[in-house]
């Protein structure tokens, strides 16, 4: 094993691995993770604690993770480079590991433009590759990203996101390369709403190999109604909501949406499951936490294994 | 050229509301090409302020002139002549004109009159766009002859972000993606298979302004 995570564990021994994720508040309140965290309690193998998601501040990823840690969850630390710059990243990366925090998903991040403080100058120091090297050369070969001898190497889990659905797509896979290339141990994927283009996408990958190089943890969103699915298709660069799907949720009465969206998450992940090259779905339930526990559910994903 | 556009009138207006003497310098260089700090843009903004303050009822003398460079000490030396004559000097050059001229006349301040907004080129009549972020370190030889620093967003050595949507930048879908820029030319120039899965390593900024202030010695050019 790379590092002490239960979801290596997890995925090493062959299951199909669940995550999920946590937005912590724009606040002070603990409770306001640890109420989120209760409803993931058995549901999940780890869970991933976003970094100021959509460039809006909030409680940072690395206290978030810690009160989670302390209800017996396996925290997955998100780290973009937006806001820190080389020395700020490897410390927090040193933190995160001494605090038992054994997975960090490394990400550029959204750009402040779109978030609540675009006046903010953003870092980028390192672009997501380049954090992913950056993990790697720290925990395998114990030097910072000068080259520098590190004492206790931090023993993580290293992944990295991909969008199968940003353009050119024609790069999407030669991406995900790089940063199998550059470390990356696990990957979650974008919001799959388009399964065509992503098995289109994961046909590619298990051409070059690299689902034998890297876990694909294959990402589902249930939508809460059309106006989301609608949201989703136009407003998110680099999401691919097909208008089969938005007509599917038109078709159904306002209130019946939500139980109608579930449905579609459902069938997403039964699909997924039986695409070659996936090891995993991350099921982000954007202020929804509640029905991660039905989704896994119904497609069939729980008890969770104990590794 | 490091291109200006003027700064809001009403802002000039606050800043010189102080003095009744006062330069409006312009520059030939760069802002003149620009149309932000030219002859003809002293001429019109001068012409404004005298406007301006006579609806105030207020006197105000203005002294016109324009520089062949405010970079350049030997220009900026020849306001020496009537400069102790005035309260104030309203540069219309780049933010390196103003600085000069504060430093050259120590009694009076320099104001700046645009704002400098980059080091770019003239795409077509009015209009104007960034291309060097004066790093230090210029790497357009890996990229295609196109700029990641400056064309994208964030600067990513290793792009495109997952916001690449349609070969437009998730800040604006009016703003090229960097990196689809990047990748297009590397085809065109028959590098992309060579290049794309190359990983460039965490940049060296310490050319860039987080070094601190820069300055380029050329001692062959010293006397």
């Amino acid at each position: 094993m790379k590092s002490s995570s239960r979801l290596e564990r997890v995925l090493t021994a062959g299951h199909f691995a669940v995550t999920s994720e946590c937005g912590p508040p724009r606040g002070a309140d603990p409770e306001a993770i640890r109420r989120k965290g209760e409803l993931l309690r058995g549901v999940v193998d780890a869970v991933n604690v976003t970094d100021c998601q959509t460039a809006v501040v909030r409680m940072s990823s690395l206290s978030s993770c810690l009160l989670l840690k302390e209800m017996g969850f396996e925290p997955i630390l998100q780290m973009v480079t937006r806001d820190r710059n080389r020395i700020a990243i490897q410390s927090d990366i040193l933190g995160a590991a001494a605090l038992g925090i054994n997975n960090i998903l490394c990400l550029t991040g959204d750009h402040q433009r779109a978030g609540d403080h675009p006046q903010a100058k953003n870092v980028f120091d390192l672009d997501s590759v380049q954090l992913i090297a950056a993990v790697k050369a720290m925990r395998d070969e114990g030097r910072f990203l000068n080259g520098e001898e590190l004492t206790v190497p931090p023993k993580l889990f290293i992944g990295a996101a991909a969008n199968p659905f940003a353009d050119p797509f024609e790069i999407r896979v030669l991406r995900l390369a790089k940063k199998v290339a550059a470390g990356a141990d696990f990957i979650q994927t974008q919001c799959i709403y388009n399964l065509e283009r992503f098995r289109e996408w994961m046909k590619q990958v298990v051409d070059m190999g690299l689902h034998e190089k890297v876990f694909i943890l294959a990402g589902v969103t249930p939508l809460k109604s059309v106006g989301m699915a609608r949201y989703m298709k136009n407003m998110v660069p680099g999401m691919d909501v097909p208008d089969e799907l938005i007509a599917r949720l038109k078709g159904v009465p306002k209130e019946k949406q939500p139980e109608e969206g579930v449905k579609i998450a459902i069938e997403t992940v039964q699909q997924l499951k039986e695409i070659e090259g996936v090891s995993g779905v991350h099921i982000m339930a954007i202020e929804w936490e509640e029905k991660v526990r039905e989704i896994a559910e119904g497609a069939g994903l729980l008890s969770r294994p104990e590794v | 050229m490091v291109v200006a556009e003027q700064k809001p009138f009403e802002e000039i207006l606050e800043m010189i509301k102080a003095y009744d003497r006062l330069i409006v310098a312009g520059c030939k260089g760069c802002v003149a090409v620009c149309a932000a700090g030219g002859e003809k843009e002293v001429r019109f903004l001068a012409s404004a302020i005298r406007t301006a303050r006579k609806m105030e009822g207020r006197e105000v003398e203005i002294k016109e002139v324009t520089l062949e460079r405010q970079c350049d000490p030997e220009y900026v030396e020849q306001l020496r002549a009537f400069v102790g004559e005035y309260q104030a000097i309203l540069s219309i050059a780049c933010g390196v004109g103003v600085q000069y001229l504060a430093e050259h006349y120590r009694e009076i301040p320099a104001l700046p009159g645009v704002n400098t907004t980059f080091v770019g080129g003239a795409e077509k009549q009015g209009l104007w766009t960034e291309r060097c972020q004066c790093c230090g370190n210029c790497v357009l030889h890996l990229t295609g002859g196109i700029c990641p620093i400056t064309r994208c967003s964030k600067s990513l050595l290793n792009g495109p972000c997952g916001g690449s949507s349609g070969g437009k930048c998730e800040i604006d879908p009016e703003v090229p993606c960097g990196w689809q820029l990047i990748i297009d030319r590397l085809k065109e120039l028959g590098e992309f298979e060579r290049r794309y899965l190359e990983i460039l390593p965490p940049k060296d900024w310490s050319t860039s302004r987080d070094g601190g202030p820069r300055k380029v010695v050329r001692e062959d050019l010293m006397k």
